[in-house]
């Protein structure tokens, strides 16, 4: 949708290659296309103002520096005056003496219910803690109810469910049973309110004195529009709030939100919500959700998902395959699975700097997951000698494989080249070309990979290639 | 929350949502307040007002035309606050008039089936149990089917919708297939000779594509059984979000062809300009916006009034009322 900022500025600062320093004049041009960038992902215009007045402060009369482009120059001030203002690297939660309650905020639907599960479980498995979970939500029909159910997923005890007790009551009840249980910390999940309605909040500020919370964390929809302010605002001066999680970070928005709210709070960004599945809780890293909002791609979360999806040993097996040139089919189906839990094509491309766009033409193009999973059906459908011994593959064994995976044999024709093709590849590259994912996306310029101030851009090593292919249509 | 509030007395209604909108109002005509106590239109004045159009969630380029459109015939004019506050309303409710069509349940098509999507957390399984009180109250045999078999207790979360309004809720157990449930739904319903049929869907962020391709598949399965099916399909918005809304219009309408637009919770101090944007980008009808949690809280969308609200164009609240519909 939207142009990664330094090719924005990357056109504004064309001209200026070579000049001695930045001029007042180049930096407000720099600094409009940075406003626009900044209010397209939906930071609150006044945090807009104030950062770019911060910034703008910092560039102007800032020497050139002869290996950089001015418009990479001012990317990197923005980036990290951003990074700054997002303020420091994930603070974990600080909890005293058990049992430590922590009170969960915010608006209707910003997902503080699931959030509350997630966080037990990732208190309960990370961090070794008794948790117990108790919803004060009497207002939204069947929200206990979900607690309760969350908390079988999550193996997390819960409040008992009693109708008709008031918040403050079952807060009380919660508190009762946490001490007499003897759990570490007690997760109150309260009902979703609208921040200026009155009752409502007054009732959060009841709680909150009444039960005197270790953590009072605010869950935020990262999709928040300009509204963030008021919302972050209003709940701090109410509850004094001492943590923002936001959630559906996920979600195709650059996450603004989280600028607006941490500026006007002052509270740190302590958790993302990643994703549907439970455990999909991240810590906060201030880089790389600057490098959303700005549209840079987030390189360190793309590795460190790396790092944790792939085996180690396997890769290192699979390098030297291919060295040889020998990939087969399991290989193959090995790392189409690798790329699926790595968050899928649109997952892994959301990631790389300056890739937003290819992402919205794969998506266009009708080009999705759905194809890992035909490729790696088809693969499932061949068998084991065939896996081995591609070269076995004939005419009628094709046809077999694709009745057996419920495709076409176009589409097995298609695999069975993007085998041979990788195969020969590979072997080319053993011969001393380069591998890893740079050359294995072919095509792709690796300058758009560097530059990126201070956001390493290299890959691991034994990080695999992503199979070649996916250029067809379904 | 008091909960009594929902019996949705007429008087509870025009209260709540003077409340709703007067915020939203005052949002918005704070920052105007600022920009027309200028009397002369100039550059910074426009600018000015661009920002609080920016601050309404409009978006940074409809801002700049709205801006420059008011500014238009009376740049370096001197106007009084009311009147740029009017001229503002008239823009903005000329952009959003083609979008105020009202819902509406063609009789023709038994049961007439309705697909409610949307983004997680938007307030769906509300709206539709607002939405099935609404349709009780017209006298209209409504069927709900609970189709989010994914989030937990969703399904209770529309049964006691369901027992307030007197609609026989369609269920199966978590997890269960929702393009299925969606079918035997349609089967029962029609069977009972239901007018209408709303489906509840799971929440689904818009960038997934699995979790699109399901939504659809709802949408072939029900054409099994009336190839005219689903005979609406809204999109819930929530007026919290930004810009996002846009993709989401985007994705959900590429999925499933809508057929309209619901914007829940401007009961708070979120303005909903996102709507604006909307309507002049894509052209659906936008039939009802949120104001609250009660049942009563689903208000027809009404152009002129929600522009009047958006730059607090009318200071006497009666008037503003006045031209709500219910």
């Amino acid at each position: 949708m939207f142009d990664s900022l330094q090719s924005r500025l990357g056109g504004v600062f064309d001209r200026l290659r070579g000049r001695g320093a930045l001029s007042e004049a180049d930096v407000d041009t720099a600094l409009n296309e940075v406003r626009a960038v900044l209010v397209d992902a939906d930071v609150a215009l006044p945090v807009v103002k104030k950062f770019i007045a911060k910034v703008r402060e910092r560039a102007v009369g800032e020497q050139v520096i002869r290996s950089v482009t001015p418009g990479q120059q001012v990317v990197k001030i923005v980036h990290d005056t951003l990074v700054e203002t997002l303020g420091t690297e994930s603070e974990g939660l600080s909890l005293g003496s058990p049992p430590a309650p922590i009170l969960m905020v915010g608006l209707q639907g910003s997902g503080k219910t699931t959030t509350s599960a997630k966080l037990a479980l990732l208190l309960q498995t990370k961090d070794k803690k008794r948790v117990l979970m108790a919803s004060l939500d009497v207002n939204r029909p069947a929200a206990m109810e979900q607690l309760r159910v969350l908390g079988e997923q999550t193996n997390t005890p819960t409040l008992p469910i009693v109708l008709g007790q008031r918040p403050t009551d079952i807060a009380k009840r919660a508190l009762a049973a946490a001490r007499v249980g003897g759990y570490d910390v007690l997760i109150l999940d309260t009902a979703g309110r609208q921040h200026v309605d009155e009752a409502l909040m007054a009732e959060v500020a009841e709680i909150k004195k009444l039960t005197q919370p270790h953590e009072t964390l605010l869950v935020a929809d990262s999709l928040t529009g300009q509204d963030a302010v008021n919302i972050a605002k209003s709940f701090n001066e109410r509850v004094q709030i001492t943590g923002i999680i936001l959630t559906r970070v996920d979600g195709d928005q650059r996450g603004g939100a989280a600028l607006s709210m941490r500026e006007v709070t002052g509270a740190p960004i302590k958790f993302l919500g990643t994703g549907e599945k439970l455990d999909a809780l991240e810590a906060f890293h201030p880089a790389r959700v600057a490098g959303r909002i700005l549209d840079m791609g987030d390189v360190v979360s793309l590795v460190e998902r790396a790092v944790e999806t792939v085996d180690r040993d396997k890769a290192e097996k699979l390098a030297k395959k291919m060295k040889k040139g020998e990939l087969d089919f399991n290989d193959l189906a090995d790392q189409l699975s690798q790329m699926r839990k790595m968050g899928g094509m649109q997952g892994l491309l959301g990631m790389l700097p300056g890739m937003g766009k290819m992402k919205d033409q794969l998506a266009a193009a009708g080009i999705d997951d759905s194809i890992l999973k035909r490729q790696e059906a088809i693969i499932s459908s061949m068998t084991k000698k065939e896996r081995v011994t591609p070269d076995v593959i004939n005419g009628s064994r094709r046809k077999r494989i694709a009745a057996g995976a419920g495709v076409e044999v176009a589409e097995v024709n298609k695999v069975v080249k993007m085998q041979r093709q990788m195969s020969d590849m590979m072997k080319k590259m053993g011969k001393g070309g380069r591998g890893g994912l740079m050359s294995a996306l072919g095509g792709m310029n690796p300058g758009m990979m560097g530059g990126m101030g201070g956001q390493g851009g290299g890959m691991p090593p034994g990080f695999p290639g992503l199979p070649p292919g996916f250029g067809g249509k379904k | 929350m008091t909960t009594d509030e929902s019996s949705g007395g007429r008087l509870g209604i025009f209260a709540r949502l003077k409340a709703g909108l007067s915020r939203t109002a005052t949002q918005l005509s704070g920052g105007l307040t600022g920009v027309f106590t200028k009397e002369r239109l100039d550059a910074d004045t426009v600018r000015d007002l661009e920002d609080a159009l920016i601050r309404a969630d409009i978006g940074a380029n409809l801002a700049h035309e709205l801006a420059a459109e008011v500014a238009k015939d009376r740049y370096d004019t001197d106007v009084t606050e009311r009147e740029l506050r009017q001229l503002l309303a008239n823009v903005i409710a000329k952009a959003l008039a083609p979008a105020a069509r009202p819902f509406a349940v063609d009789p023709a098509h038994k049961p007439f089936v309705v697909l409610v999507a949307g983004v997680n957390g938007t307030g769906k399984t509300t709206t539709i149990g607002k939405l099935a009180a609404k349709l009780a109250q017209e006298k209209k045999r409504v069927h709900l089917a609970a189709a989010d078999t994914f989030r937990a207790a969703a399904i209770d979360q529309l049964k006691i919708w369901g027992e307030r309004a007197n609609a026989p809720v369609f269920t199966r157990g978590p997890g269960a297939d929702s393009a299925g449930l969606a079918f035997d739904a349609l089967k029962e319903a029609r069977d009972a000779n239901a007018d209408v049929l709303l489906i509840d869907t799971a929440g689904r962020l818009q960038n997934k594509a699995g979790l699109m391709a399901e939504l659809q598949k709802i949408a072939r399965v029900l054409k099994k059984l009336d190839e005219t099916a689903p005979h609406a399909a809204i999109l819930v918005l929530d007026a919290t979000t930004g810009q996002n809304a846009i993709s989401q219009v985007e994705a959900f309408q590429a999925a499933v062809p809508l057929t309209g637009l619901i914007m829940t919770k401007l009961d708070g101090t979120a303005k909903g300009g996102i709507l604006v944007a909307l309507a002049n980008r894509f052209k659906l009808p936008i039939h009802f916006v949120g104001v609250g949690e009660s049942i009563g809280d689903l208000q027809v969308f009404d152009a002129p009034a929600f522009a009047r609200a958006l730059t607090g164009a009318d200071e006497e609240p009666k008037q503003t009322m006045g031209s709500f519909r219910f």
